[in-house]
């Protein structure tokens, strides 16, 4: 189906059926339960979710296929951002010309920074796109005001010009919209104890991640895509093939680039906001800490390495010593203060603490990531049943 | 006029005279060698053949045109396809994979940006991958990945990636160093079934003799960056000069 071979047209349902019920799986507990608090399933995370999902699908078609590892990506989704609240301001508040123009200027700006970085390979090629994302946030930060706003940012005002739209009644705030669904709109569905929220602008994000998340399947089983294996597998061969490896690797870093000025697009749909701290190197460090720990070069991977780190932020880091206290209150008391003093370091603001132990684990452990755990834990159930046919998501390659 | 032309090839690093004054000239369809003792200055020949480097004096014609200041992906698509000493291929990728690379690179350039297409679905691709595969007696190996194959296999896989191109010149670096003594006669075995199979001109670079009389037509020694002699290997076998270059007989000490 969709040109699609049969496992990949599972892997692309089953990614489906997962974007659509989100607001219910990651609701699990009810309202007023003690568990509530580890609920994900409201719209604001579950944007960050499918939005952080195509900044890493995209970073992995040039990290994973290519092996070329960019630490500069935050400078792409930074421009994806600015490019998407300068529309805001000046067209309307409608998110389609502000997605299409990040796409675009983010592609641009790939374009700029990929011919110049890709003279390199290796480590240098890695410093130098550290160097122009550090370049980009000082620009945004201090010497380009003007256009960035500076260290505020920028938001709608409402005496911005926004041509296209009619004079907005004195006091009211610019919101932004899909021809008149606004991206805030949501459905509180009840039911017993629980509470589902069905977000507008949730849904749209989660189209467009599928449809990235499908460009990139398309992608991977092309021959491009194995031209972007060969680069990474060896570039000496490919050149000697009659193959010209370096429009290869550019093309993948603007269409990774593109795919993380999407992503800086809809941040701004979903929060009407833009700041220079989308371009800190460090934005561009998690994207690979999400390929990586997800696992570089497969479908899935980096999906589902987005959505845990991006859980593990909010969801950890809002688990505090009461809370704690809580669950074990059950114990005798010298004991309850002895573990809660033990975990403590872990949660609340911690929580990078307990990122970093699962990333070395799964690094050390498990070097084609969360992937190769899901391969391993159905090798382990199926194996008469399955032994000839392997994942889904594809080849697991380690990342370098 | 032979397929490759090399005239007055000079190549210096720092002080080193690598190459000087190599004349050269290899005939459609046969089989040369370049044989010489270590440092003789082969590999420094043969890469300014491919565009790794570019001498500093006198020229190189393929096929009546210059290589010299094109980059290796260009030479290859005038028709010069190259084996590495060790054996480069696609590790990551599986057998099948390896051999389509090389027939997208033939027909379609040196880029190409279908990335909307299934390449398992080019039937013009996969049919010639699997009829070179079966070609090579390497059908059964398709599915599987390249770096597993053992050594003697992945010589096996670059050289049928190389004649999938269908190349007009095959050059050869070493192609059996390192390798057992009958990994080295299967090896033999295949390039002869090549030459007599195909339409191919072939330059190999060797020191192992057995290997160079069991394959060359003509045979090129080199010795000090210069070219001794050029002859057919009867000849060659019993020259003073090639002996003296390998076993290092002076003047003085005969």
């Amino acid at each position: 189906m969709f040109g699609l071979n049969t496992k990949d047209t599972r892997l692309l349902i089953l990614v489906a059926i997962l974007v659509v019920l989100a607001p219910f799986i990651l609701n699990p507990f009810p309202e007023n339960s003690a568990m509530a608090q580890f609920n994900a399933g409201y719209p604001d995370l579950m944007q960050r979710f499918v939005i952080f999902g195509i900044f890493a699908i995209g970073f992995n078609i040039l990290f994973g296929l290519t092996g070329y590892l960019s630490f500069g990506h935050a400078a792409f989704l930074g421009v994806g951002s600015y490019a998407a609240i300068w529309m805001m301001k000046l067209l309307t508040m409608n998110v389609v010309p502000a997605i299409i123009l990040s796409v675009v200027f983010a592609g641009l700006f790939s374009l700029l920074v990929g011919w110049i970085s890709l003279r390199r390979s290796g480590i240098y090629f890695s410093i130098l796109t550290l160097a122009f994302a550090q370049m980009s946030y000082s620009l945004a930060y201090s010497v380009l005001t003007p256009i960035t706003g500076g260290e505020t940012g920028l938001q709608p005002k409402l005496n911005d010009p926004r041509i296209l739209d009619g004079a907005l009644a004195e006091g009211a705030t610019p919101k932004a919209n899909l021809f008149g669904l606004e991206m805030g709109a949501s459905y509180e569905l009840g039911i017993g104890g629980w509470l589902f929220t069905l977000n507008a602008g949730y849904y749209i994000a989660g189209v467009l991640m599928l449809a990235s998340f499908y460009l990139a399947i398309r992608i991977f089983r092309s021959p491009f895509g194995m031209m972007l294996r060969a680069v990474k597998s060896n570039q000496q061969r490919m050149n000697y093939t009659g193959l010209n490896s370096k429009p290869y690797t550019l093309a993948a870093f603007v269409i990774s680039g593109m795919y993380a000025g999407l992503a800086g697009g809809l941040m701004v749909a979903m929060d009407t906001q833009a700041g220079p701290e989308r371009m800190f190197w460090t934005v561009g460090g998690e994207v690979v800490l999400m390929t990586i720990l997800g696992g570089a070069g497969t479908l899935i991977g980096p999906v589902l390495g987005a959505g845990m780190i991006k859980y593990m932020e909010n969801i950890i880091s809002k688990i505090n010593s009461k809370i704690l206290h809580e669950w074990f209150a059950f114990m005798p008391d010298g004991v309850e203060d002895f573990i809660v003093n033990i975990l403590y370091p872990f949660i609340g603001k911690g929580w990078h603490l307990t990122l970093g132990l699962i990333f070395m684990a799964v690094v050390i452990f498990l070097p084609g990531g969360l992937v190769e755990g899901g391969q391993r834990i159905a090798r382990l159930f199926g194996r008469g049943k399955k032994a000839s046919e392997k994942d889904a998501s594809g080849k697991t390659t380690p990342a370098e | 006029m032979g397929i490759l032309e090399v005239k007055g090839v000079g190549k210096r690093f720092g002080g080193l005279h690598a190459l000087s004054d190599v004349n050269l000239s290899v005939k459609e369809n046969t089989v040369h060698a370049i044989i010489g003792p270590n440092g003789a200055g082969k590999s420094t020949l043969l890469n300014c053949f491919v565009g790794k480097l570019i001498p500093d004096t006198g020229s190189v014609m393929f096929d009546g045109q210059s290589v010299l200041g094109r980059k290796p992906h260009e030479i290859n698509q005038m028709g010069i396809s190259r084996v590495f000493q060790t054996p480069e291929i696609f590790s990551d990728l599986t057998v099948l994979e390896n051999m389509m690379i090389p027939c997208f690179a033939q027909r379609d350039g040196a880029f190409s940006m279908a990335a909307y297409a299934d390449m398992m679905k080019d039937k013009d691709i996969v049919g010639r991958a699997e009829a070179e595969l079966e070609a090579m007696n390497m059908a059964d190996k398709r599915e599987m990945n390249a770096a597993s194959m053992s050594r003697g296999d992945k010589r096996r896989l670059e050289i049928a990636m190389c004649l999938s191109q269908q190349p007009r010149l095959l050059l050869l670096d070493e192609p059996t160093a390192g390798m057992a003594r009958a990994d080295t006669n299967n090896t033999i075995d295949l390039l002869k079934q090549i030459k007599e199979e195909r339409d191919i001109t072939i330059a190999i670079i060797e020191h192992d003799m057995h290997v160079v009389f069991s394959l060359a037509e003509r045979i090129t020694v080199l010795a000090q960056g210069t070219p001794l002699v050029e002859d057919v290997p009867d000849n060659i076998k019993g020259h003073p000069k090639v002996r003296e270059a390998y076993l290092g007989e002076t003047q003085v000490a005969a």
